[in-house]
């Protein structure tokens, strides 16, 4: 971003007030997320760095938070992420397989009511949580299946689907459809050619919908809070509980693990974006 | 036209016309087959239930099955004075059915709602009936005015009347700080019961600020992103996606840790003498820590519409403005800003519908004076379980999100829509 010799001194001060502005813009996005890491190796109980801590004195750091996370005999953390990803595996399964094969018939160009269809489809992604809790709970309330894994699953695969649905469609939007059209003149049947020639060439598509509904359901608190009973606890309500009643230095533990988790998935996310563009042939 | 001499044949002897019909037809049903499923599942699980939301919302057929007679025999009753022998004949015998239920409790509490005081008048008649003090060779009328001078008050036979419909629009009204009054006219509650509205036009407001600040800040280092070479950006995108890929509770955590009284933004503000440090300002549980918390957690649905609008545009067009003599400010102002609009427009729109319906974090940075009306709808299904005065302020709001999503959906399309 050099400017050219001939700017002139108001547009360079214009220039340098609007890098500062987005210098700031950027710590604010992420150092929220930098300010647990240290707090989390916190020796003390108190949530805010210790004289210690800013002495870098090697005293003032311990593990005992994450002992805590992990042996803490009245910690729940490890109901709470065995239900979690139970919940978020088969919620994600759910939304890909329902979702991407959604996303088939809606990219077909022969699909009637293509509008209000996938304004449908997209719904529960843009009303607001608290309604769609509701709803789901009264749902789940009348099959019996509130206070289930069951009806926890159920409700993320209707709060997952969407943004599988997005993904899918967006990746074929750039589909080749000759392709498919060739193996069938080569004798494929329709199973077969998606198995085949579709799926492959979508997959980076799937997976990163899959990644979002992944996501959405191990991050899900409102709808879980409607739905989940003492069993069905999961890492998002015993952290809102957390948070609620005592804030203790255990959940920066726990907080600091899910954003290593989602670094990972944001890395995924963005190899799988990059390989996407390439099979689809889009080079910017 | 003799179109039946012209008529294209297939080589099988059926005109083309049909053929590519029949075909199409196939497509189509091919193609909806594969959408079905999800569908049928949203609509079973989720479309059904929000409109079970609505019945919920405006039931009030209890009372009407609870005193089915009573109101048959009221419909020839003109309600200015007091109905005749045979309406309160019929009360009697509905209430006699529901002493033998156990639900005249229920009744009770139902018509207390709908004016006060028939709490203890129904107790009354409740011990004389469960004593037989009634004698039905008489007139029941002259009996049941003599159980309290309530009885005898025409006001109390109206509200009974009013509660006839098997609908009612009193959580709609409610939830407005408004009631219907003895003469069915919407009238206000008293002044310092009104706290739905506060929360409305505050839900309102919050996602509105919370709209500007994201614009404000995102607009800039969108158009940073799309600007700067790919290896900068790329770098620099990663602080855009980690939050938002990270989990709100933890996002919300931070700023709770930051924003406390002995937090690091205030240790900050009393380093460079903002504020002394024996008077450090509560910025959290109030609407500043709601603001902030919101800002930033919505800020990447605001960056990354706006991110790609930005990047299709070309930046000769910038050069071209220049070159024709506009300072860079007009070549933006009158260039660059006008091809933005589609992307600010569904920036807006994502951020606003989202913070609309905000709820974990205003219930746990905003404090009392923070708190949404879906914080009041889920301390309705959750606490007071008045479930179908919870439906039908989730019914209102839903309303306002369909008119701005139908809106989203003209201007941008919904299957425009970009993630990461």
């Amino acid at each position: 971003m050099a400017l050219p010799n001939y700017t002139e001194t108001r547009y360079r001060i214009w220039h340098y007030f609007y890098i500062a502005i987005c210098t700031f813009v950027f710590i604010f996005l992420i150092a929220p997320l930098f300010v647990i890491f240290p707090l989390s190796f916190n020796a003390e109980e108190f949530l805010v760095f210790s004289e210690g801590m800013k002495n870098l004195d090697p005293d003032a750091f311990s593990l005992r938070w994450y002992k805590d996370m992990v042996y803490g005999t009245k910690n729940p953390w490890g109901l709470a992420a065995k239900n979690s990803f139970i919940i978020a595996i088969f919620a994600t399964l759910g939304s890909v397989i329902l979702g991407t094969v959604a996303a088939l018939g809606l990219s077909s160009r022969h699909m009637p009511f293509k509008g209000i269809i996938m304004a449908t489809l997209i719904s529960p992604m843009i009303v607001p949580l608290i309604i769609s809790g509701v709803a789901i709970f009264f749902f789940m309330a009348k099959a019996g299946l509130a206070a289930t894994h069951t009806g926890i699953v159920l409700a993320h695969i209707i709060l997952g689907t969407p943004f599988v649905v997005i993904t899918v469609t967006a990746t074929l939007s750039g589909f080749d459809h000759s392709v498919t059209r060739a193996a069938a003149s080569l004798g494929s049947n329709p199973v077969n050619t998606f198995m085949k020639v579709t799926l492959p060439l979508i997959l980076p598509g799937v997976i990163s919908g899959g990644l979002f509904a992944f996501v959405t359901s191990f991050d899900e608190v409102v709808v879980v809070l409607f739905l989940a009973g003492l069993e069905n606890t999961t890492i998002p309500i015993q952290m809102w509980t957390g948070l609620r009643e005592q804030l203790s230095p255990t959940i920066l533990a726990v907080a600091t693990c899910l954003i290593v988790l989602s670094t990972l998935i944001l890395i995924s996310a963005e190899l799988l974006r990059r390989r996407s563009e390439r099979l689809r042939g889009i080079n910017r | 036209m003799s179109s039946e001499t012209k008529q294209i044949l297939t080589t099988d002897g059926i005109p083309l016309e049909i053929s590519l019909k029949k075909a199409e037809r196939k497509n189509k049903i091919k193609a909806f087959l594969l959408v079905a499923p999800l569908l049928l599942f949203l609509i079973i699980t989720y479309i059904f239930p929000i409109g079970e939301m609505f019945t919920r919302s405006i039931d009030d057929k209890m009372i009407t099955n609870m005193l089915p007679k009573t109101f048959k025999s009221m419909e020839t009753w003109d309600g200015k004075e007091l109905p005749s022998e045979e309406v309160f004949a019929s009360f009697l015998s509905d209430f006699k059915i529901l002493v033998e239920k156990k639900e005249h409790g229920k009744l009770a509490q139902r018509l207390n709602k709908e004016k006060n005081g028939f709490n203890t008048i129904t107790k009354k008649l409740f011990r004389q009936v469960k004593r037989n003090k009634i004698d039905e060779t008489q007139s029941i009328k002259e009996q049941i005015m003599k159980v309290h001078k309530r009885w005898r008050n025409v006001e109390y036979w109206q509200a009974i009347k009013r509660t006839a419909p098997p609908y009612t629009s009193a959580k709609y009204l409610k939830a407005m700080d408004m009631y219907l009054n003895e003469d069915n006219k919407i009238t206000q509650v008293s002044e310092d019961r009104r706290i739905h509205r506060i929360l409305w036009l505050r839900t309102v407001e919050v996602a509105f600020f919370v709209t500007v600040f994201c614009f404000l800040m995102g607009y800039p280092i969108a158009h940073l992103l799309a600007t700067l070479p790919m290896k900068y950006s790329n770098l620099l995108m990663i602080c855009v996606l980690l939050p938002f890929w990270t989990s709100l509770l933890v996002r919300t955590a931070s700023w709770m840790i930051l924003l406390q009284q002995q937090g690091v933004v205030n240790d900050f503000f009393v380093l460079i003498g903002l504020v002394s440090d024996d008077n450090r300002p509560e910025m959290m549980y109030n609407k500043v820590g709601t603001y902030v918390a919101m800002t930033q957690i919505l800020l990447p649905f605001m960056v990354l519409p706006l991110y790609s609008v930005m990047k299709t545009i070309s930046p000769s067009l910038m050069r071209a403005g220049k070159s024709l003599g506009g300072t860079p400010f007009v070549a933006f102002w009158k260039v660059y800003f006008p091809l933005t609009i589609p992307g600010i427009g569904a920036g807006c729109l994502l951020v606003f519908i989202l913070a609309i319906g905000y709820y974990i974090t205003p219930a746990l940075v905003g404090g009392a004076s923070g708190t949404l009306i879906s914080n009041q709808i889920a301390y309705h299904m959750k606490t007071t379980l008045d479930w179908s005065f919870a439906s039908a302020m989730g019914l209102m709001l839903l309303g306002g999100v369909l008119v701005i999503y139908w809106l989203y959906n003209k201007l941008v399309g919904v299957d425009n829509i970009k993630l990461g």
